[in-house]
């Protein structure tokens, strides 16, 4: 009884000691991740400005044009979005339908008589502003964005809304992927020689090594990236030296493409790589691989059967971390890329920031998190988790 | 000399220096087939790095070694064939067991099969027949030391060296190995190199030992000639116990030499480290060697005792005796009257359990 009374009191005490840290989880992590997920299928905007029409098309059958009542609803919604400004923002989502009912949606809203009191048949009024509102198909597209849910942004997400460039997300998602395999298998060939070096090492060098390593990792990624457009522009250091060491005639291209972007992320992610490959290496007993030799294996049987297997959780551990960073970088591939070379992160900000499809950058966001998340559970599964130790 | 005759292994003036510290100097050692020879010493007097030489994990800076008669320095190591048992072990965290014995016939390109029914030979060897699934981290201390030990024979090399192999086992399952390691080596009949910083554990399992002291081998021999004839100070303070009594050289013959102890005794007695006349040199005597002296003798040197520790088959003493310092003793159980801490006792000795030992 009092054992248990104890042990309930210390269980008590400990959920108390990490209570702060659960807290602080649950508000920056889980609740905006929650947030953002939900974001991606609500959709509020349209019925918070054109109240009246929402409310006007819930009875609508949707076969036929609607009642003269739905007409003096959006004539009404838009009169009033006109004095507050929002039209705009509504005819902005009425577009992410199709962009022809953006432009029929704003000059509607500019082009109402300034005197309501007049009009008996706004159908006609309508009618004659913009003679799209004499079909059926914008008052879909109405009835469709009143909320409060959607699945628009995550079909527009899949390539799935049946548009022009429906395929544009995936496809961005599928290079994203690219980029960052491509980066993680050179950090980690880069990693391996530098964090066996590394751990080999011992006294003044290897302080002085894992300096030169560190070092990139204070620095700030934007003016890393900076430094590399200077190397590595048309008139760059690296070309300079390249045509005056006669190994190229003209300059090469290495910035504004893939190229560029791959040599610059490498080397911002490598410390990444190197530092879980160094632990594993450098907790590696040197006698196991005097061990192989002694017993007959050679330096291939030595690395393949002895060494590999046992330095792998910190290969794997450092390529995990190189690709999940990979995926979300956002600067580097900005700076020196290409068109063909944006990754999803600029797409989720140029969403957030320019476009202001909140939604559809919340998708995108979703989407990378769905499939990275897929992807480190898949591994997990293979590698297993307990090796997963940096 | 016929092949049996012939020493498998064969230094020749071998010296390895690491920067300007000379860990192991002008060795010569001859290793003959079949024997168990140790390596003893203190910290530090460089039998590891013997055995690297040996081994091919480290080069030395000259000197020939020889295995078979062949000259082994652009051997590499995994091509010398010589099992190894490390002090830690160095087992394959990853593999099992019966995967760690397999490895040294696998790399070989043995076939499947054989590699099954050998590793399964050798695990019954060392009774570990039912454990050949399990990783090194689920074996206790003395089972990993029996996997290392069959990983090292399975390949049926040259030689097996063994590194301190017993140092992290408790002293039950220590002495417990000390006998299995023994056992199979004579049932084997290779050859053995182990190296140990124990005297008593040197001593229990050799043929041979070879005694290391800063980098040199002080003395190689038997464990019975050790223990009777060290020729060096160092030896004889290491290998068992010896009471060093100084004094001056006085004469010196062939074998012998004579002594004058502080208190004026001259003793005569072998002097196998050739002592020059009115040189300091030390007298070695066995503590078990001393004696209580009768009433009487006039040999006999007064001393106090200091402290007595009984142990059930001796006792041991400290006593100060009169113009020669502290003597250890070791008196048999069943002396009449125990000596009493305090009490004046008569002490004795005989010339010829003594070696007169000059300190170099
Ligand atoms: N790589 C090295 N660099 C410099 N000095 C070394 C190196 N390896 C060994 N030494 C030195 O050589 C000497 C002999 O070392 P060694 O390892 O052979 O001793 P040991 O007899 O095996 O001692 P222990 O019983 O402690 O294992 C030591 O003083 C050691 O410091
Ligand atoms: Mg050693």
């Amino acid at each position: 009884m009092t054992i248990d009374s104890a042990a309930m009191r210390s269980n008590i005490v400990g959920l108390a000691l990490i209570a702060p840290l659960v807290i602080f989880l649950a508000f920056t992590f889980l609740v905006p991740l929650g947030r953002m997920l939900v974001l991606s299928v609500s959709d509020t905007e349209l019925a918070a400005i054109m109240p009246r029409s929402v409310i006007a098309l819930a009875s609508w059958d949707g076969e036929t044009l609607p009642d003269e009542e739905a007409f003096a609803a959006v004539a009404a919604d838009l009169a009033a979005a006109r004095e507050d400004r929002t039209a705009g923002t509504a005819a902005r989502r009425l577009g992410y339908a199709s962009a022809e009912w953006r432009t029929v949606l704003s000059s509607t809203a500019r082009s109402l008589p300034d005197d309501a009191s007049s009009i008996t048949n706004w159908q006609d009024t309508l009618v004659s502003i913009e003679p799209a509102w004499g079909q059926a198909k914008i008052w879909h597209a109405l009835a469709e964005a009143r909320g409060p849910f959607t699945d628009i942004h995550v079909l527009t997400a899949l390539g799935m809304d049946g548009g022009p460039d429906s395929g544009l997300y995936v496809n961005v998602l599928v290079r994203t992927f690219v980029i960052a395999i491509s980066a993680t298998a050179i950090c980690l060939l880069l990693a391996m020689p530098a964090a066996y070096l590394l751990s080999s090492v011992s006294g003044p060098l290897a302080g002085l090594l894992m300096l030169t390593l560190l070092l990139p990792l204070w620095t700030s990624v934007l003016v890393r990236s900076t430094s590399w457009l200077v190397i590595l522009q048309k008139n760059g250091i690296l070309n300079q030296i390249l045509m005056a060491l006669r190994i190229t005639n003209a300059p090469l291209d290495l910035i504004y493409n893939r190229t560029g972007v791959l040599i610059a992320l490498t080397h911002v992610l490598l410390p990444y790589a190197v530092l879980p490959l160094y632990a594993a290496m450098k907790s590696l007993p040197k006698s196991q691989m005097q061990a192989s030799r002694s017993l007959g294996g050679g330096p291939l049987s030595g690395f393949f059967r002895v060494y590999l297997p046992q330095v792998l959780p910190g290969l794997s551990a450092g390529g995990l971390m190189v690709f999940i960073l990979a995926l979300g970088y956002y600067i580097t591939p900005l700076l020196l890329g290409g068109q063909g070379d944006q990754m999803l992160p600029f797409y989720i900000a140029y969403n957030t920031l320019q476009a202001l499809n909140w939604g559809l950058a919340a998708s995108l966001a979703g989407g990378l998190l769905i499939v990275t998340v897929i992807l480190y559970l898949l591994y997990v599964r293979l590698v297993g988790v307990e090796r997963v130790r940096v | 000399m016929t092949r049996e005759q012939t020493p498998i292994v064969r230094f020749r003036g071998v010296t390895k220096t690491y920067n300007n510290f000379t860990a192991v100097q002008s060795l010569d050692l001859d290793i003959a087939r079949g024997e168990f020879l140790t390596l003893l010493g203190p910290s530090g007097s460089g039998k590891t790095t013997t055995l690297m030489l040996l081994t091919g994990f480290e080069t030395a800076s000259s000197g020939t070694i020889e295995i078979d008669g062949k000259r082994i320095e652009s051997l590499p190591a995994h091509k010398r064939e010589i099992g190894v048992v490390f002090q830690n072990y160095a087992l394959f965290p990853h593999m099992s067991a019966a995967e760690n014995i397999a490895y040294p016939l696998r790399v070989r390109g043995m076939g499947r099969a054989e590699v099954e029914a050998e590793v399964a030979r050798v695990l019954a060897t060392v009774d570990l027949a039912d454990k050949g699934h399990r990783r090194p981290g689920q074996l206790s201390g003395g089972q990993q030391q029996r996997v290392a030990l069959a990983r090292a024979m399975v390949f049926k090399p040259r030689l097996i060296v063994l590194d301190e192999p017993l140092g992290a086992l408790d002293k039950n399952l220590r002495e417990q190995m000390q006998e299995e390691l023994r056992a199979l080596h004579r049932q084997i009949g290779i050859t053995m190199v182990f190296v140990t910083h124990d005297q008593s554990e040197a001593l229990t399992l050799s043929d041979r030992i070879a005694v290391f002291n800063k980098g040199r081998i002080e003395q190689l021999d038997t464990p019975e000639g050790l223990y009777r004839d060290p020729c060096t100070t160092f030896v004889a303070g290491f290998i068992g116990e010896n009471n060093l009594v100084p004094g001056r050289i006085e004469a010196v013959g062939s074998v012998s030499a004579s002594i004058r102890l502080d208190n004026g005794r001259l003793v005569e007695a072998d002097a196998p480290n050739r002592p020059l006349i009115g040189e300091r040199a030390f007298l070695a005597l066995r503590p078990e060697r001393i004696a209580f002296a009768e009433v009487g003798d006039a040999s006999a040197i007064p001393a106090k005792v200091k402290q007595c520790t009984y142990l059930g088959d001796c006792y041991r003493l400290d006593v100060e005796a009169e113009g020669i310092g502290l003597l250890k003793l070791k008196l048999s159980g069943t002396i009449p009257t125990p000596p009493v801490p305090g009490n004046m006792v008569q002490v004795k000795f005989s010339d010829r359990e003594c070696r007169i030992l000059a300190d170099r």
